[in-house]
């Protein structure tokens, strides 16, 4: 990968709120204004929250399920030695993984172009 | 091979790699001593070091601003990056140890993946891009961002040092341990090697070589995990139900390693150990550090997801080795220290203990040479992991506690990284005197400790900065404080420590695993702090939060934090 000149990146960490506070304090009050910017950040706070509660759900189920209810797991399914909970195992590691495939596809689409959008309307 | 000595260990070790002689002569493992070559497993990790050197000395080539050192100038690639967190992950506590841990107790092995991978989603949904955008180095510069520089460096990294300290212990007596069994190696010299190794990965290639060591290494672990697991399928026609039915005539609890065990008897326990798995996950440095050496927040995300993916099927492939290992290793003695009558315990007596699991069966099923190539990628994952780890401890020296509360900010650049590798070179010291006198100490609640801490201390002073406007240097400061000394103190007192190690009859703290106390407590005590908070300072840092938050939605502002 890129050996980098130390650019301007290079220079040690930016004293964030002077940042903030001062010199960008206008620009960020028209990127917040920006309905733009009110669209995307609703709709991604909202779909990664309904996402984060599923996993957790999902998550928290199957041990709530191990913690509280340990026969039904037990229970076979399929020829007769694979257990339903064996299953249910491989399917929240499953779950996790489409999870976040799903999330990953809707940024790249949705939220992306919507940044982009912000941006070429801020002139930027 | 004059430097061997420790007999036990030795024999331990030589029997290993004896194993297909041994198959071939019947279970006499006395006669087949000779076979006990392990120069394949020091050929081969000498060359993975050999490897790793060049590209650690053409790193150190390229690495000059403090962004190469902390984050490799941010040039690394998503499918890069997400190897890197996927190896940082798959640590040989996880190869190992889950392994290990479904061969004993079958599907429980189950609950210990799932808690590991489930993390990864809450990284992704709330954490990762707003972590790159806001960013440059330490999870330190997100949560400090908009309040007071100096306290919430230090309770960070006070936090990253912690998390660090406890994981590296255990990921150094594990090395010495593993080293000694596969290597023949004393424990001593083992800790050595892997802490002057990881100095000069870290000292000299910074981030960058770190990285790479961590990126081959992810690729040989899961190259050797797939073939292994493949193996065991191909012995039970890629029928998984035969294979399981295989494991359980063999296993001595037959179909109860089917079905939750005693593994984790008591309910609280069980989601104690989940909240601490999956909140641990978000809050490692050595983890969150790698969101900084991508170019942006679509690299960052697009890591999380392949980085899930290759670590869920790492975890399916160490579920299969376990049973593989039940199925095919559990009825042959030559794999067992036999007792008197050629007597053995399936579950205790394996050569080399039951953590040796993938590494036995990788001579069943590969033979001598992929044994010595298991061992090797063995010792390869601990010194990539031990390695980020060090990285991560001595940016939290360099970069939180000297350059911005020691000198305030004002300090330059060179002069900082060169602090960091110094740093470097003094946490590898004092892990290898760790690592030497924590030998024979139980370490195994060390790792679970780190997770702790982190779920504990960093996960909520990083999130509750970035999401909740309300946040104010005291809340945050405050609660990590009480998440940190909390977590910490409930493993004191709890079983692994109180009675196991301090010697006492009965553990203060029923539960071996705190998270779900400490951490709800945490974000309590920020919640609360920050509500009292009537201060200036904290007016001043609610009214900073809309900057933090366009930035941290958006990206704006964030160009130029890095070189590209």
């Amino acid at each position: 990968m890129s050996t980098s000149t130390s650019g301007p990146g290079g220079r040690p960490v930016p004293a964030a709120p002077r940042l903030g506070g001062t010199v960008l304090g206008s620009a960020d009050d028209k990127v917040a204004r920006s309905p733009i910017f009110r669209q995307l950040v609703e709709e991604r706070t909202r779909f990664g929250w309904i996402l984060t509660g599923l996993m957790l759900a999902v998550y928290f189920g199957f041990i709530g399920l191990i913690a509280f209810d340990k026969s039904l797991l037990a229970v076979k399914i399929g020829s007769g030695t694979a257990s339903l909970g064996l299953l249910l195992g491989v399917l929240v590691i499953l779950f996790a993984f489409i999870l976040t495939g799903i999330y990953v596809q809707r940024a790249n689409g949705r939220y992306d172009d919507l940044t982009a959008a912000l941006k070429r309307d801020l002139g930027r | 091979m004059n430097r061997l000595k420790h007999p036990l260990v030795l024999g331990s070790a030589l029997a290993v790699l004896a194993v297909t002689a041994a198959l071939a002569a019947g279970p006499d493992i006395g006669a087949v001593t000779k076979a006990a070559t392990n120069w394949p497993a020091i050929g081969m990790f000498g060359f993975f070091v050999l490897l790793t050197l060049g590209i650690t000395y053409k790193a150190a080539k390229g690495t000059k601003s403090a962004a190469d050192f902390y984050a490799a100038g941010g040039g690394i690639s998503a499918g890069t990056n997400s190897l890197a967190i996927a190896g940082d992950y798959m640590s040989a506590a996880s190869f190992l140890g889950i392994s290990g841990l479904v061969y004993t107790s079958g599907f429980d092995g189950l609950i210990y993946s799932t808690g590991f991978l489930v993390g990864w989603p809450i990284v992704l949904f709330l954490i990762a891009e707003r972590l790159r955008n806001l960013g440059k180095f330490t999870f330190a510069d997100v949560a400090s961002f908009r309040l007071d520089q100096t306290s919430i460096r230090i309770i960070s990294a006070v936090g990253t040092l912690v998390v660090v300290a406890f994981y590296l212990i255990a990921q150094m007596v594990g090395a010495g341990k593993l080293i000694q069994l596969l290597f023949g190696l004393p424990y001593l010299y083992a800790v050595i090697i892997v802490g002057v190794l990881m100095i000069v990965y870290v000292a000299f290639g910074g981030m960058k070589a770190t990285t790479w060591v961590q990126v081959i290494k992810a690729c040989l672990l899961l190259g050797g995990a797939t073939f292994m697991a493949g193996a065991v399928l191909y012995k039970y026609g890629f029928n998984p139900e035969t294979l399981f039915a295989a494991a359980v005539a063999t296993h001595p609890k037959g179909d109860a390693i089917m079905a939750p065990g005693g593994l984790v008897s008591n309910p609280i326990e069980a989601i104690s150990l989940g909240v601490g798995l999956m909140f641990g996950t978000a809050g490692l440095p050595h983890i969150l550090m790698r969101f900084f050496t991508v170019s942006d927040a679509q690299a960052a995300r697009k890591s999380v997801f392949y980085a899930t993916g290759l670590i869920g099927y790492f975890y399916i492939l160490t579920f299969i080795i376990g049973f593989g290992g039940i199925a095919l290793l559990m009825s042959d003695p030559s794999y067992f220290k036999l007792g008197p009558a050629g007597a053995f315990d399936k579950l205790k007596d394996m050569v080399g203990g039951t953590n040796m699991v993938a590494v036995n069966l990788a001579n069943a099923v590969g033979g001598p040479y992929f044994l010595g190539f298991i061992s090797a990628v063995a010792f390869a994952t601990i010194l990539a992991v031990v390695a980020g780890l060090t990285l991560a401890g001595a940016s939290a020296v360099s970069h939180d506690l000297y350059a911005q509360v020691i000198a305030r900010g004002r300090v330059n650049e060179a002069a900082e990284v060169r602090l960091s590798k110094l740093a470097a070179v003094g946490i590898g010291i004092v892990a290898i005197y760790l690592g030497y006198v924590f030998e024979n100490q139980n370490v195994a609640f060390m790792v679970g400790l780190a997770f702790s801490v982190a779920a504990s201390c960093n996960f909520p002073v990083l999130t509750m900065s970035i999401l909740w406007k309300g946040t104010t240097t005291w809340g945050a400061l405050v609660g990590g404080l009480v998440g940190l000394i909390a977590a910490v103190g409930m493993v004191v007192l709890s079983k692994a420590v109180w009675v196991t190690t301090f010697g006492n009859p009965v553990a203060i703290f029923p539960y071996d695993n705190p998270a779900l106390f400490s951490m709800p407590l945490a974000f309590a005590t920020i919640w609360i702090v920050s509500k009292l908070d009537k201060s200036r300072r904290a007016e001043r840092e609610r009214a900073a939060f809309e900057a933090q938050f366009v930035r941290s939605e958006t990206g704006i502002g964030a160009d130029g934090a890095h070189a590209h």
